[in-house]
């Protein structure tokens, strides 16, 4: 497989131009980081008077995090919390190939990052805003994490 | 050894033939063609010798057996080829004897020891333990954990822009609290070599023992722990040829005479009653179960297999290299590399441009340059740097200019596939 296959024009597309994405320096939220490479999330959920999810994104990482960050923006907006906790669990497990890779043909651009699921380190990159996102939803979208000192 | 002599009789192509995975290639993604493997990742894990892999199956198919317990001829002979390690190690980095080579599993397990061990006995509320702003996480959290259990206060010698310490801020550092210093040797992330020199004479005249993380200096530059006067020095082995989960903590006698021990259970002990128990002598105070037989024996082979090479050899070789990727790396557009020390090991870390190192690994694996990228266990000095991530290419005696000049190559392409986006 290529690098064209890894990184195909939708990814570098919204790598280059990511879609709700922007500052979120005044929100209170928990930094989520990949351990092996220090990329990090922060993620602002909101859920309105309809139940419908809206989200917004700010990190520093790869491009195949970012785009991937990007894409799960656009295909959980809108949805129930119950809908988007559906999508993670589809695409995480598609990522990591305990599914198979025709899942991701359903998720409309993200199936751009079937590629990726050849890179095992990389299926890190492009699940960090999913289990972000997941780990919000589980906990009311209140931040968590243990640390030491 | 004459540094000259060492130079000339340094043969690249006849070390290189040592190393079976050497000789192996990968597939370029995208053409499919068969590249020579370039592995630029030493500062993670180094590749190992013919001499070790011998060594290692050698063991288990003439005498494994378990060492110090068993009479027969195998134990015996195990343990004679498992103290023979010991000694060679001792040997090699200047130790009074080999009571002072304690075997743990690698640099983590060293370092933990000592703040479990000695620190527990040593460090008190409101005491202060010294570390730089460079270590690598395995030199920071076991202090962390100490410091919390003991409600101590942790303090560091700051780096400058160079990525040198600043060593002119020890003295107003090393307090009447302070109870120990810990300092990386070279720095794994900016290729700093550490005048720890320096640092242990100061620490020594307020009477402050000092733990050395030699990780990234044994492997590459001649280390004489009786010239240093550290303390504490702890290395592992698969970063010097050896294999992974073998590794050395030396510590002088009299101070780990004292120490109280690190983990229980078999070897550790002299004799034991249902309630009680006494203690073994050094080193085997500290080497509680079975230990990794294979890999000490493993390890001995890698000293042997460097002392043949030459540690002085070693360091010339790399220096010249390293000194030439520098100055190829200058040529790359918008390249930031991390650290400028003017006296620095074989670790180059750097950016390029605004493209995610991740990114830039990839590129270079796909045309089989091994480099990593992330914040290679040391956030905090990330952090500091004011980037997430960087690239890092780490290089051994046994990577060739050759090789430097195909990887600028890939780099040069990583950087035209992401110029419309980054």
């Amino acid at each position: 497989m290529s690098l064209d296959d890894l990184y195909q024009e939708i990814i570098l597309e919204h790598y280059r131009r990511p879609r709700n994405s922007r500052p979120l320096d005044d929100v209170v939220a928990r930094v989520h980081e990949n351990p092996a490479c220090g990329d990090a999330i922060k993620l602002l959920v909101e859920v309105d008077d309809n139940g419908q999810v809206g989200l917004a994104f700010d990190g520093k990482g790869c491009a195949i995090s970012i785009s991937s960050a990007s894409m799960m923006t656009e295909l959980v907006k809108g949805r129930t919390v119950g809908e988007a906790e559906a999508l993670i669990d589809r695409f995480v497990r598609a990522m990591r190939g305990e599914i198979p890779s025709e899942v991701l043909d359903e998720l409309g651009e993200l199936a751009s990052l079937k590629g990726v699921r050849k890179y095992p380190v990389r299926v890190k990159c492009a699940t960090l805003a999913w289990h972000a996102l997941a780990e919000m939803l589980r906990n009311g979208f209140r931040p968590s994490g243990n640390q030491v000192g | 050894m004459d540094p000259v002599v060492a130079t000339l009789s340094y043969d690249v192509a006849a070390v290189r033939r040592d190393f079976p995975i050497l000789g192996r290639s990968v597939t370029v993604r995208g053409t499919g063609e068969a590249a020579p493997l370039i592995y630029l990742d030493n500062a993670a894990t180094s590749q190992k010798p013919r001499q070790v892999l011998d060594a290692v199956i050698g063991y288990y198919e003439r005498m494994n057996a378990n060492v110090h317990r068993a009479l027969h001829r195998l134990g015996e002979e195990a343990t004679t080829a498992f103290e023979e390690s010991r000694s060679a190690v001792a040997e090699s980095i200047g130790a009074r004897s080999p009571a002072e080579i304690v075997f743990t599993r690698g640099t983590t397990e060293g370092i933990n020891l000592i703040a479990s061990a000695w620190g527990r006995a040593n460090v008190r509320e409101g005491d202060e333990i010294l570390l730089t702003e460079m270590e690598h996480h395995s030199n920071l959290i076991p202090w962390q954990l100490l410091a919390a259990e003991k409600g101590a206060h942790l303090r560091f010698i700051p780096i400058r822009e160079d990525g040198t310490l600043d060593l002119d801020a020890i003295e107003s550092l090393l307090t009447e609290r302070t109870r120990i210093v810990a300092v990386t040797h070279v720095s794994n992330v900016l290729g700093t070599i550490n005048d720890v020199r320096s640092i242990i004479d100061a620490a020594h005249a307020r009477d402050i023992p000092v733990l050395v993380d030699a990780a990234q200096s044994v492997p590459h530059i001649p280390v004489d722990v009786g010239a240093l006067d550290c303390d504490f020095l702890a290395f592992s082995g698969h970063k010097m040829c050896a294999p992974t989960g073998i590794g050395v903590l030396y510590g002088k006698e009299s101070l780990l005479a004292d120490m109280r021990p690190y983990q229980g259970g078999g070897e550790m002990i002299r004799a034991v009653w249902y309630d009680r128990a006494e203690w073994n002598v050094p080193p085997y105070k500290f080497e509680a179960g079975t230990p990794d037989i294979a890999g000490a024996i493993g390890l001995g082979a890698a000293v042997d297999y460097l002392r043949r090479i030459g540690m002085p050899a070693i360091r010339l070789y790399e220096e010249d290299l390293t000194r030439y990727a520098l100055a190829r790396l200058e040529e790359v557009e918008d390249i930031r590399v991390y650290g400028s020390s003017p006296d620095r090991g074989a670790v180059i870390s750097f950016n390029v441009g605004s493209i995610h190192p991740h990114d830039v690994a990839q590129i270079l694996d796909s045309d089989g340059v091994a480099v990593r990228a992330g914040h290679h266990c040391a956030q905090p000095l990330m952090r500091k740097l004011g980037v997430a991530a960087t690239a890092r290419a780490s290089l051994s005696f046994y990577n060739t200019a050759e090789e430097v000049d195909r990887s600028i190559g890939s780099l040069e392409k990583a950087r035209e596939f992401f110029r419309r986006v980054a």
